[in-house]
């Protein structure tokens, strides 16, 4: 099969499980009764209450669940996701508000989470059996163990609490000044980013001194993942007789190891490392909550508690999709690579 | 792979390497199964991780099973509502009181853990059992019934594994209303996929054997063939995955628990315990540390049993995966 029809098979495949992600969704916040749900609607405070039965029938929250889908599913093709009580704005407006901060976390904590779990994972394939080998596992055991919530809460006791350095939130009292001052001017959203492409290195500094925890937070509770992952595929490398041939000539340990067995033992890492992604994005509920950074995670929970129902269906669509484009591409990076792998 | 099946039901099939295996079929002992099970088991129990992840893991089945007699609750008819000592906002240090000290309103630290003991095994437990039934009902009807039915089941496995499951859980937990019974239900609606690929795969490999086909030939029902054949062969699999799954059940509750989903203020659920002590992280001006305690024990506590766990179904998968053992 050539690659394009694979693609297309991908994307009408990829297609059909988002429809069945929204309907899940749908149906879920159907649950919630008509009453609690109208609240999406109301944007202003000053409502009587019997105003309210009205606003059921004109938005006709008790309509049968298929008519009702299908009304969702037409606005958001119009781009209209409804309102979210928690962003006080409507539902896309909130995400470009909140969405540039959790990617700049996902940004600075992906590729050192990578590089740590290929790092690590290398060692203890090599030292296979000794004792650098059972610390390695060991850590990584503990590592994806830990509740990410007490983590984050222990380092802030100790950074924050005790030591008094690196507070919870995304930037000082005196950086937000200046973020929020008219001569700033937000081209990405990203602190880091605007701050040197505004040339003021002080917020750059101040909005990396916030990222600090939140990404060793990250790093000791998701490098276990790709940690095992490359101790394995590289334990399977170094088993290959092409190892050994090269070894037995002679060649350099370190290039051996390094060069020709890492280079193979990397492949699988690269799918890991696609879903490290997504489940990053996923898993920001929590690490956000805990350090207050106000990104779509932070917003999800705040969504969830208030029953905000617009801002729940939109970011559980939001990861579904990201995981399934994700998916798509780390298949086709994979396909692309490995000459082994058959489209089919 | 062996067979299990009784010597009436399998014709002499081709399959030379089977004879000695369907002869040897005396109950128990002599069993090729049995043998390799034996065979794993002592591997299993060899391994210094292993033993690590099991005395955690019976500690805490002591703690839930002798927790009316290690706590005795001051009101049995509700024996997860932790007792307290006064109102006073800010948690009390250790004391003879409260050998662990207090969570914030008094609530007594070491209760809540010997009775969270129960709350996290029931949840953990629950959940997975439930998964597994779901698992291998609808893995081994779709692996081994193939074509429309197949289809079917394992596109709603796609569509169930494309779901973030936290985000979604949370979603769903308000929905049916906070709790930990949602929770329960909640974990058990989106947990099952894992399973479900498991059983397939192993199912899709036993159902083209040749004493599968053997049986078949010989009249068996598909019923029969699927519970006295393919069932006992793939079932280990899906055990092993369970044991794994426990611990990380009980973490993403926790979590869900953290975010304020779980029970109320009080109720003895580690991560509750957890989520109450979030305002504590910094002490009194005198001592920052004051309060290390609240934030300390309750979350150590979740994370020494998903280690227990974890450290077990590490070993297991080891031992039993064919790609690693015997090496």
């Amino acid at each position: 099969m050539s690659m394009l029809n694979y693609v297309i098979r991908r994307l009408l495949f990829m297609i059909l499980v988002l429809f069945g992600v929204s309907i899940l969704v749908f149906g879920v916040m159907m649950l919630i009764p008509p009453g609690m749900r109208v609240s999406a609607y109301i944007t202003h405070e000053r409502i009587r209450p019997d105003q309210i039965d009205s606003m059921i029938e004109l938005y006709g929250l008790r309509d049968p669940f298929p008519i009702q889908y299908v009304r969702w599913l037409g606005n958001i093709f119009r781009g209209d996701f409804g309102f979210s009580v928690t962003a006080e704005s409507p539902v896309l407006e909130g995400f470009k508000l909140y969405f540039p901060t959790t990617l700049e976390l996902v940004l600075y904590s992906a590729p050192l989470v990578i590089l740590v779990g290929i790092w690590f994972g290398t060692v203890s394939a090599i030292h296979k059996d000794k004792p650098v080998d059972h610390g390695i596992r060991l850590f990584a055991i503990i590592g994806y163990s830990l509740p990410t919530f007490w983590l984050g809460l222990l380092l802030l006791m100790v950074f924050y609490g005790y030591l008094g350095v690196f507070p919870p939130g995304t930037l000082s009292n005196e950086g937000k000044d200046v973020v929020y001052s008219p001569e700033w001017i937000a081209i990405t959203g990203l602190l880091t980013v605007d701050g040197i492409l505004n040339w003021r290195w002080d917020i750059v500094w101040d909005a990396l001194y916030h990222l600090i925890l939140p990404t060793i937070n990250l790093i000791i509770l998701s490098s276990a993942l790709i940690m095992r992952l490359m101790r394995s595929t590289m334990l399977e490398a170094l088993g290959q007789d092409y190892i050994r041939t090269a070894l037995a000539k002679g060649a350099d340990r370190k290039t051996v190891y390094y060069k020709h067995a890492r280079r193979n033992g990397l492949l699988p890492v690269v799918t890991i490392s696609g879903i490290l992604f997504a489940g990053l994005l996923a898993g920001m509920v929590i690490t956000e909550t805990i350090f207050t950074r106000k990104g779509i995670g932070w917003w999800m929970a705040r969504a969830a508690l208030q029953l905000d129902v617009p801002a729940i269906m939109f970011n559980v669509l939001f990861l579904g999709t990201v995981f399934v484009v994700v998916n798509l591409i780390v298949d086709l990076i994979y396909a692309a690579i490995d000459p082994r792998i058959r489209l089919g | 792979m062996s067979s299990d099946s009784k010597p009436t039901l399998q014709p002499a099939s081709g399959d030379e390497d089977r004879v000695p295996e369907s002869t040897a079929e005396k109950p128990q002992a002599g069993h090729p199964r049995w043998k390799d099970l034996g065979f794993s088991l002592k591997r299993l129990l060899k391994n210094p991780l292993t033993i690590i992840g099991l005395t955690i893991i019976l500690f805490f089945v002591f703690l839930a099973i002798f927790a009316p007699i290690l706590a005795p609750p001051p009101r049995p008819t509700d024996p997860f509502l932790m007792p307290h000592k006064g109102w006073k906002i800010a948690p009390s240090p250790p004391s003879k009181d409260a050998p662990l000290g207090t969570l914030p309103s008094q609530y007594d630290i070491l209760y809540g853990v010997i009775w969270g003991a129960r709350s996290a095994f029931k949840i953990g437990v629950l959940v997975v059992m439930a998964n597994m039934v779901m698992g291998i009902i609808l893995g081994s009807l779709a692996g081994y019934f193939g074509g429309l039915i197949d289809e079917i089941i394992m596109r709603i496995t796609d569509i169930f594994y494309a779901i973030p499951l936290l985000v979604m859980g949370m979603a769903m937990v308000v929905a049916l209303g906070r709790g930990l019974t949602s929770i329960t239900i909640v974990l058990i609606i989106l947990g099952w996929p894992t399973y479900t690929r498991v059983i397939r795969s192993e199912v899709l490999v036993i159902r083209d054997m040749d004493y599968i086909q053997a049986a078949r030939a010989s009249g068996s029902s598909h019923l029969r063939i699927l519970l006295k054949h393919v069932l006992p062969n793939s079932i280990f699999s899906v055990i092993i995955v369970g044991s794994m799954r426990i611990g990380i059940t009980v973490l993403i509750a926790a979590a869900l628990s953290f975010l304020g989903l779980g029970s109320d203020a009080g109720y003895a659920d580690w991560g509750q315990m957890v989520s109450t002590c979030r305002n504590w992280i910094v002490g009194p001006a005198d001592n920052r540390l004051g309060y290390w305690y609240v934030v300390f024990i309750p979350g150590f506590v979740i994370a020494l049993f998903v280690l227990g766990w974890n450290l077990l179904g590490d070993a297991i998968r080891d031992v039993f995966d064919p790609k690693m053992r015997r090496r």
